[in-house]
């Protein structure tokens, strides 16, 4: 078995499953932070995705795309927390 | 050799984000499912991008990759931690089987201060701490 078959029905799948497993918390909830970390590790899970993606295709411009989600992921997580705590002190 | 090094990298990798997002559907409560999903998911992508790293003979993709994991590997933490304050700030509940609430009453609600020793600490009893008390408050 070659590496890129190796990726394609093993790797990817995996992947695949775990960002559904997260989206049905997102769903569920029942707070808003459990919904803000779910969004976090989907953007991560996706970091991871077009890690993979980068590999199969060998196009490499795709790395930059997950610099940014890695910066989006942060800067929302922290806005979010802010936001949230800001809300209950008025 | 180096495709060997590429499975067991890239295997180990997807089995730590499969188990972050279980633990993150399945683990009871908020707290628990924060701690689970931080650490496992940072190693699993670094993982992921190490690959990466090895497979392109390419300068630039591997300071990119190198890149993502430090940023990863710093700013998660941080980012956790954040959430994690406003949480607790915002009551939502801890598990029913938690034995010890250690922050109840050490929040000045004011000014949202840490202290160790609070002047007009109350003693810690059923009520004012945040451990639910059905399993079905945190689910």
């Amino acid at each position: 078995m070659s590496l890129a078959t190796y990726f394609d029905y093993f790797i990817l799948p995996i992947l695949a499953v775990s960002v559904i497993l997260v989206f049905i918390r997102l769903i569920k909830g029942p707070r808003v932070v459990d919904r803000v970390i779910a969004l976090d590790l989907i953007i991560t899970i996706g970091i991871g995705i077009i890690t993979v993606f980068t590999i199969r295709s060998d196009q490499k411009v795709l790395l930059d795309v997950a610099i940014i989600l890695a910066l989006i992921a942060f800067l929302g997580t922290v806005a979010f927390s802010a936001y949230i705590e800001k809300q209950e002190n008025d | 050799m180096i495709d060997i090094l590429i499975a067991i990298f890239s295997t180990i990798g997807a089995l730590a984000i499969f188990f972050a997002s279980l633990g993150i559907l399945r683990m009871p409560d908020f707290y628990l499912r924060l701690s689970v999903t931080v650490k496992a998911a940072t190693l699993g992508v670094g993982l992921l991008l190490l690959c990466a790293a090895i497979l392109f003979p390419d300068i630039s993709v591997t300071t990119k990759a190198i890149a993502i994991t430090f940023f990863l590997i710093i700013t998660s933490p941080i980012a956790a931690h954040m959430i994690g304050r406003a949480a607790y700030f915002t009551g939502t509940p801890l598990w029913k089987g938690t034995i010890i609430d250690e922050l109840a009453g050490m929040y000045n609600k004011e000014t949202h201060e840490l202290e160790s020793n609070p002047q007009n600490k109350e003693e810690i009893t059923a009520e004012n701490d945040q451990i639910a008390d059905t399993e079905e408050e945190t689910k």
